[in-house]
């Protein structure tokens, strides 16, 4: 079992490495095709798409599905709790309502716009966190989700105001977009700029990955087999919900990976996190690569990154709800 | 109070010869309510069984948890060999003693052997791997449960009472000098129930100190040496099993009229 699981894992990393590659040669240029070889090395035009647009795209698409994906395997397990998704605890709504504010306030640089998305992405986890430890009852999980649930429901509550205020034929149009995520505006600064943070972030929850099947089980549990469940906790809490508030600054809000990934990758890796965590990023990172190459080469105008992932996620779902063998504790 | 301290005198000796002791407790959930436990004194001897029994509702669960470590005291200290408890890390406490509760949410598919192998948890630092000798000892621990033919199956697939065995299999992995065990034999049929006796009294053989909790009276009388009666939070009487297990006491402690019958060397109770 564990070599056959080992041994699938690095399938899946091959397979990740030649989609990368592959990513690289198609695409518009200036009809959708893939790129031979030939042109791309006689070609001035070409090697410039491909190194300043096509790269920085790749690997900003790589990181994006990697940490969705991650921090929804890490953030199930931490609460117990197959159905929580990334977003959870105000990250996905402060996000969403600092970019808002950017565009309407602020002006629509795509740097200040990122900028401002990371900032209240951090002020709506400080927020959950700070609420979630006031709250005089129930245990640290139920405070958490419950006070993620608030502050994810005032935001939310907010973008809609400022998309009431918003000016119909320019900034509306432009919050939209945002809002259905995408990767259209990857340049290298911005993906350099969310490195570090998702770096450092996966590699804490990937050097965690058995200690995530402690912290899975109750508080007492986990207590009374040597761990500090909420210290630890909390450690893993910030460092995956850091990275995807990287993500979502420089992506905007692309739904259902970090949902639906990790339970594929549960589905076929078993629950274990030391491989099921690294299956849902090399899977999740596969995912949106795909789907954000399809994004950019199917039509003319650009599709929005979140509407394709959504359609295939929530399809996916589907599929898993209905098929034999899929059941969810709880 | 003053009945306690009597009973205590003549229930093991001092602090340093106990293994746990717990000494002038007093807990309550929040500031606003009543104590769960006042003024609460236990030594628990080295090597021995005490089975802490009590109606339910008593404070057993809560005395485990004190014992543990997990809950904190309003008053007064929990001493492992004399020291406090706070004088340990969490990684020493779990490689001294484990618990297993009454029952475990378990919110994923795990597999019988990587949830035994949780157990190694507090011999690794928390970026360790468990290694191949650790994954032995899984497997020895879910052997000795007589388990090992589900090693591979999922473990929300199994019985209640299968999951309670794998609950005590990966205490047992922990390899702990003292056990707790919260109703052990509560989910379990009477094949299985005999099966966790002999296989406590063996482990107790092998030096390690045993607490349990049961509101059951016969459990107690299978297997403890050494006898806690709780009532609402106090000890109502303590000592050797011999001693404290009399119609007249467990009487007091239920508050119901019952005998107590001795049928081959085996204490038994009678009510209504």
């Amino acid at each position: 079992m564990q070599f056959n699981r080992q041994g699938l894992l690095i399938t899946l990393g091959v397979w990740l490495a030649v989609s990368v590659i592959l990513a690289l040669f198609i695409g518009r240029y200036p009809t959708p095709s893939i790129l031979t070889l030939d042109r791309l090395l006689s070609d001035d035009l070409a090697q410039r798409l491909v190194w300043n647009l096509r790269l920085p795209r790749v690997f900003s698409a790589l990181m994006l599905g990697m940490s969705l994906s991650a921090a929804g395997t890490v953030l199930q397990m931490l609460f117990g709790n197959p159905l929580i998704e990334p977003g959870f605890l105000g990250v996905s709504q402060g996000a969403a309502f600092g970019a808002a504010f950017s565009i309407i306030f602020l002006g629509n640089a795509a740097w200040l716009v990122q900028l401002n998305a990371a900032l209240f992405a951090f002020v709506g986890l400080g927020f959950s966190y700070f609420l979630a430890r006031r709250v005089r009852f129930g245990g640290w999980v139920l405070r958490l989700v419950l006070a993620g649930i608030a502050v994810s429901a005032l935001f939310s509550s907010g973008v809609g105001i400022l998309k009431y205020m918003a000016d119909p034929l320019r900034q509306l149009q432009e919050i939209t977009f945002w809002l259905l995520g995408g990767l259209w505006s990857s340049t290298w600064a911005q993906t350099l700029s969310i490195l570090p943070v998702v770096l450092v972030g996966l590699t804490i929850a990937f050097l965690m990955r058995w200690r995530l099947n402690l912290l899975s089980l109750t508080d007492e549990a986990a207590f009374s087999l040597g761990a500090s469940p909420n210290r630890e906790r909390i450690l893993l809490l910030f460092a995956v919900v850091s990275a995807t508030a990287a993500v979502i600054s420089a992506a905007g809000v692309v739904g259902w990976v970090g949902l639906i990934i990790p339970h594929i990758a549960r589905r076929i890796f078993g629950a274990d996190a030391r491989y099921s965590l690294p299956a849902a990023m090399l899977i999740g990172g596969w995912f949106v690569l795909a789907c954000d190459t399809l994004a950019r080469t199917l039509m003319a105008g650009e599709i929005p990154l979140g509407i394709l992932t959504s359609l295939i996620g929530a399809g996916l779902f589907m599929i898993m709800m209905l098929s034999r063998g899929f059941r969810l504790e709880r | 109070m003053n009945e306690t301290s009597a009973s205590l005198s003549k229930y093991s000796s001092s602090p340093a010869e106990s293994v746990l002791s717990l000494y002038d407790l007093s807990f309550c959930y929040q500031a606003n309510q009543p104590a769960v436990m006042e003024h609460f004194h236990l030594n628990i001897p080295r090597g021995s069984i005490t089975a802490i029994l009590g109606p339910n509702g008593a404070g057993k669960t809560t005395l485990l948890l004190l014992g543990l470590g997990w809950l904190r005291p309003q008053q007064g200290q929990v001493l492992r060999e004399g020291k406090p408890l706070r004088r340990f890390s969490r990684r020493e406490m779990g490689q001294w003693c484990a618990l297993v509760p009454q029952s475990e949410h378990i919110p994923f598919e795990y597999s019988v052997l990587e949830y035994v192998l949780l157990g190694r948890s507090p011999y690794l630092n928390p970026l360790e791997m468990p290694t191949e000798q650790d994954c032995q000892i899984a497997l020895q621990a879910l052997a000795q449960m007589g388990l090992s033919q589900l090693a591979d199956r999922s473990i929300l697939s199994l019985s209640g009472g299968e999951r309670q065995l794998v609950l005590v299999a990966r205490a047992l992995a922990q390899q702990p000098r003292l056990l707790f065990l919260d109703e052990p034999a509560a989910h379990l049929d009477l094949a299985n129930k005999e099966r966790l006796v002999q296989l406590l009294r063996a482990l107790n053989q092998s030096g390690i100190t045993i607490i349990l909790t049961t509101h059951e009276p016969e459990v107690a009388s299978s297997l403890a040496t050494h006898l806690v009666l709780v009532q609402r939070g106090k000890v109502l009487h303590a000592g050797s099993f011999q001693e404290i297990f009399t119609a007249e006491n467990l009487s007091e402690l239920y508050g119901l009229a019952v005998e107590v019958v001795e049928h081959k060397g085996r204490r038994l109770v009678l009510w209504a």
